[in-house]
């Protein structure tokens, strides 16, 4: 059903934590759903230092957070902001039609996460 | 603790016990003949059918002419359903059943309602899946021509109260059909002790072969057969007859049926040590289903704060057959209308384990089981949103 990529990621996830002091969170998914991704992240210049991930979800749910999370740690913002939910099904060699949401998932919550930041960053700045 | 292979998913299906293959075999290349043929070939084939239909009949205290075979547990529900409901559709319109049923059952339930202007009382039950009999009579109208309410659940084990509810429809007059192809191997499936009118049967569930099953419909109980063509099963279903599958079922039936009660002392022995570990050995994890009047095999759950699908991955990779009702576990994205139908919020009905024990089963795979659960769910927790802002 899944890769062997899909599987190294489930058995063995990226990221799994949270940041206590994070610049921004994002939060996609409901727990009656079935599924619920939270991303934390630290910003500095611009950039993603660190990311980690919760899941409450299945196989795919965990794979796709925890390759998401690798492939936008160390971008830039802007970098971040364009991953996609095929660029990370893609990463994995793929999933089974019926999991592609998930991968959505992941995508939205780094996006989530993203604004997030982005948001209290204006925040900051005088009026 | 060494990599075990365990198998613990026989409600899912069962291994085909040899005893059963062997009596199956012949029936491929030398007994192949059409039952329905004149010459020697056929009738030899004919007889087979006719042994394995009197084998059937003395399990279910009924006669020959009242055992269908037919290719599946979920043709037996479609042809006890459509048959029913067509035959009587002068009279009435309306079926009562449960909200826990097989698909098999609530799925074609649906369609009647959709297409073709049938009404369809879906009773509710109580926390453990229990269906009350005096709803089932407070539900019955004057259009009322079928009752279906299922021997025992696929899900959670519950046994559901057939022998009242059977009272009750003999009362009102109104066919009575079960669905019994959990309980198969396991349960009295004396009809006359079960007040039923229809009873399913599915050989996969007792250590027989996929592909055949068996409707039991009482003398006198008229349907409209939904698979029509050859004169076969006394017009009630057509098709050349699976022989093999026949006598495949037949034999399993016996042996099962024939060792019941000590299989089911084994089989209890080994679930109650299952569950109690289980539910000694992680918090926030509680047994669905009724804790008495449940299937003697069946250990199934709800783990708080993990998904189905995870504990499933995480129990194959430790060699361990298992199933779920979760959302992600099911083709449709839904999760179990059994466990929400028993009151179970969505998001504890993700977390849901089934075991199901076997006659294979032995106490070192129980022993197994007990070891790896507890890293799987550990593992998947701490990764787990919900589990931290719980605990």
């Amino acid at each position: 059903m899944y890769s062997e990529k899909v599987m190294n990621h489930f058995m063995n996830p990226h990221n799994v934590g949270v940041i206590e002091d994070p610049d921004g969170v994002g939060k996609e998914g409901n727990p009656i759903c079935g599924d619920l991704m939270e991303i934390f992240i630290k910003v500095k210049d611009d950039r993603i230092v660190d990311i980690k991930f919760r899941t409450f979800g299945c196989g795919a749910a965990i794979a796709t957070s925890s390759m998401a999370t690798e492939m936008v740690k160390g971008k830039t913002i802007e970098e971040a902001m364009e991953i996609t939910n095929k660029a990370v099904a893609e990463a994995l060699d793929g999933l089974p039609p019926i999991k592609m949401h998930c991968s959505n998932l992941a995508a939205d919550a780094i996006h989530a996460a993203i604004e997030d930041y982005l948001e209290k960053k204006r925040a900051k700045q005088p009026a | 603790m060494a990599k075990r292979t365990v198998y613990m998913d026989h409600a899912a299906t069962t291994p085909v016990d040899p005893r059963v293959v062997e009596a199956m075999l012949p029936y491929f290349t030398e007994g192949y003949g059409n039952a329905s043929s004149v010459y020697r070939l056929g009738q030899e084939a004919r007889k087979a059918i006719d042994e394995a239909r009197a084998d059937v009949a003395q399990t279910l205290n009924c006669t020959p002419r009242e055992i269908i075979f037919t290719g599946c547990g979920s043709e037996s529900d479609n042809l006890a359903i459509r048959g029913i409901a067509f035959w009587n559709r002068d009279k009435g319109n309306h079926i009562v059943t449960s909200s826990i049923e097989h698909h098999a059952v609530s799925h074609t339930c649906e369609q009647l309602e959709k297409h073709f202007g049938f009404q369809v009382t879906y009773l509710p039950v109580d926390k453990y899946g229990r269906v009350d009999p005096t709803d089932v009579e407070k539900a019955i109208t004057e259009k009322t021509t079928l009752i279906t309410i299922m021997y025992a659940n696929n899900e959670v084990g519950t046994i559901e109260p057939i022998a009242e509810i059977g009272e009750i429809a003999r009362a009102h007059k109104i066919p009575f059909h079960t669905d019994a192809v959990q309980a198969g191997g396991a349960l009295d499936l004396d009809v006359e002790a079960l007040k039923v009118d229809l009873l399913s049967l599915s050989a996969h569930k007792f250590y027989g072969p996929k592909g055949v099953g068996v409707l039991y419909l009482r003398r006198g109980v008229r349907l409209l057969p939904p698979q029509t063509g050859g004169a076969h099963e006394l017009n009630r279903r057509a098709g050349t007859e699976n022989v093999a599958g026949i006598v495949g079922l037949a034999t399993a039936l016996k042996l099962a049926q024939g060792h019941r009660e000590e299989n089911n002392r084994k089989l209890i022995a080994l679930r109650d040590r299952l569950i109690e570990g289980v539910l000694s050995s992680m918090l926030d994890t509680q047994l669905t289903g009724h804790p008495k009047e449940r299937l003697p095999n069946s250990a199934s759950f709800t783990i708080n704060y993990v998904e189905g699908e995870g504990l499933l991955l995480g129990l194959d990779m430790m060699g361990t057959a298992a199933s779920s009702g979760s959302a992600c576990t099911s083709a449709s994205l839904e999760p179990s209308h059994v466990l929400l139908a028993m009151g179970i919020p969505p998001e504890v009905a993700h977390g849901s384990l089934r075991l199901t024990l076997g006659h294979e089963n032995s106490d070192e795979d129980v022993d197994y089981l007990l070891e790896v659960l507890p890293g799987i769910v550990e593992r998947l927790r701490s990764m787990s949103p919900l589990y931290t802002t719980a605990s």
